[in-house]
């Protein structure tokens, strides 16, 4: 059998499926990060001043740009892979001889189509309202596909593991959004107390978002290849459980 | 519907031309149900097989584990010879499956699901395209192609499931309950395409709740009962099985004094007579009989479907020895 078929069958399919309804899906970042530029950089931000060596606005810019990618990643694969459960359309490929892993890289790849899609949209917006430069683009492109990955994973076993709407939208509300939040994209974690930052280092979010500002501004609160690290491990990790989840059957098979 | 389909040469590892072979099959669900205990089924390459039982006997059961939808307890199941449990791909892309509940995302057009389908199989964008069209015409849904599927109606989504069933052009057609809700009309058209499909060398298994559609399609058949194969045999052999059918004689009116000696008879009203037919007593005895009496017979029908009446005993039976136990 021609994998490769399948699986550009199944990108196809979630790359259709987002952009048919791109008012929901690409709109809406868009206008949430307009506002968080007008509060957070122009209103609030010209009161704080300089962080890590860089006005307010443009220290937050890889922040925000990578939370429109994380949740972005997650919540495209968790809302399409629950639905195609809920329709029992995920059946289509359960009958099919399709190898669990074109399941997988099928579902992630349309996530991270959206997430960095969005992604590069949220860079566009931004543009309206701060000058970007680029430190090493090699490392935006790796963090941002790095992290679209880890998330569209988290998403697709969130919707493995779900029953009904409600429980996909309880990962992102009680988790996600609080994770992003404490994960600097909004200040420097060395502004913290030396115990709260030593927290803040078990939070994968912190990684990412640095590494992403490092890609952008070259400043980092954290080793670039150590958050290289904890992303691979998190992404091997998220992997090798969807494919033992899928294999097994749970959520999918009686 | 027309019919024109190209099937490719079957490459197999089956023994004796099985298109499936299951042996002691069991599921038990989690909670204890036990659907299916131990059953055992072959089904002939070129078949045309019925799957009878009623409601939850574990016909869907027996189906999901075909197809990998349901984890089986214990037991083998070979597709056209390749094991499920060492070759689950190689036997999937033998088998085109028919679901009983619509299972296609209502929100993409036809073309797309079909597309999609086909892409699963390794099937390139461009023959699936070819081939989408042809099923579409051939089951009259092309002027819907680019319709979302939450637009048909509910006989054009059962013939939507059959075309994307058809899409990688499987050896083994299942199809469970494809009739279900659809109008006699297109229900016929429906029996036709399957038949043809048949000829040209597919192998058929249907469930349906509808006796009449078993007898006209299906050469062979089980039937399941309690998660046991209860019965499976030839059509014809099962039939044969039958001692006795009722007839309903519409009779010109006024008679109430018609005698048919050892026949078994009742007038219902004074123009209905219903009479017991037992081998090896034939109809040409009761015209006859009737003739001498000068009664005119206006019309005549089976009082019940041929099948139905064994279907309704074999499963009275089972319950009966259950409750023996």
């Amino acid at each position: 059998m021609n994998n490769s078929i399948a699986l550009k069958s199944i990108l196809n399919k979630e790359i259709h499926r987002f952009m048919r309804i791109w008012v929901q899906t690409l709109v809406p970042p868009a206008i949430t990060i307009s506002l968080y530029f007008v509060i957070f950089g122009s209103l609030i931000g010209s009161r704080i001043g300089e962080m890590g060596g860089f006005d307010y606005m443009s220290f937050i810019v890889p922040g925000l740009i990578m939370m429109s990618v994380i949740t972005n990643s997650y919540s495209n694969v968790a809302s399409s892979f629950f639905s195609a459960k809920w329709q029992r359309n995920v059946e289509e490929m359960l009958v099919a001889p399709v190898p669990n892993w074109v399941i997988v890289a099928g579902y992630v790849g349309g996530g991270m189509a959206r997430g960095m899609l969005v992604g590069l949209i949220v860079t566009l917006v931004s543009l309206f309202f701060v000058d970007i430069q680029i430190h090493n683009v090699w490392v935006i492109i790796t963090t941002v596909s790095l992290t679209s990955a880890t998330f569209a994973l988290g998403g697709l076993i969130n919707a493995i593991f779900a029953r009904s709407f409600d429980d996909i939208s309880i990962i992102p509300t009680f988790i996600l959004t609080p994770l992003t939040y404490l994960g600097g994209v909004f200040y420097s974690i060395t502004l913290l107390p030396e115990f709260w930052q030593g927290v803040s280092q078990i939070n994968p979010i912190v990684y990412m978002v640095n590494a992403f500002r490092y890609g952008f501004l070259g400043i980092s609160d954290v080793n670039i290849m150590t958050a290289f690290a904890v992303i691979g491990f998190f992404i091997i990790t998220l992997f090798t459980l969807a494919m033992v989840l899928i294999s097994k059957g749970i959520g999918l098979r009686s | 519907m027309t019919n024109a389909l190209n099937t490719n040469a079957i490459e197999t590892h089956a023994s004796e031309n099985y298109a499936l072979e299951i042996n002691t099959l069991e599921k038990t669900y989690k909670g204890g149900f036990q659907a299916l205990k131990g059953i055992d089924l072959t089904v002939k390459q070129g078949d045309f097989f019925a799957l009878l039982g009623p409601n939850g006997a574990g016909k869907s059961t027996t189906i999901g584990v075909i197809t990998s939808l349901v984890n089986k307890s214990a037991g083998k199941v070979k597709v056209f010879g390749y094991d499920i449990d060492t070759d689950l791909e190689k036997a999937k892309s033998f088998i085109g499956l028919v679901p009983q509940e619509f299972n296609f995302n209502q929100f993409e057009p036809l073309m797309n699901i079909l597309v999609n389908q086909a892409g699963y199989y390794g099937v390139t964008r461009k023959v699936a395209i070819e081939r989408a069209e042809k099923y579409l015409k051939q089951l009259e849904l092309w002027d819907k192609r680019n319709a979302p599927a939450r637009e048909l109606s509910g006989g054009m989504k059962r013939r939507l499931m059959i075309a994307r069933a058809l899409m990688h052009e499987p050896q083994m057609l299942i199809l469970d309950e494809p009739t279900a809700g659809v109008d006699i009309e297109i229900r016929r058209g429906m029996w036709d395409f399957l038949r043809e499909l048949n000829k040209q060398g597919i192998t058929i298994i249907l469930t349906t709740h509808y006796l009449e559609e078993a007898e006209t399609l299906c050469r062979n058949i089980a039937i399941i009962d309690g998660g046991e194969i209860v019965e499976n045999t030839s059509m014809k052999g099962l039939l044969a099985q039958l001692d006795g059918e009722t007839f309903v004689l519409d009779l010109s009116p006024h008679h109430n004094d018609i005698t048919l000696d050892d026949i078994s008879s009742r007038m219902i009203d004074d123009h209905t007579l219903e009479i017991d037919l037992q081998k090896p007593q034939n109809l040409n005895t009761v015209f006859e009989k009737l003739s001498a009496q000068h009664v005119e017979v206006l019309s005549m029908r089976n009082k019940s479907n041929r099948l139905e009446a064994l279907f309704v005993n074999l499963i009275e039976h089972n319950v009966s020895r259950k409750k023996a136990k």
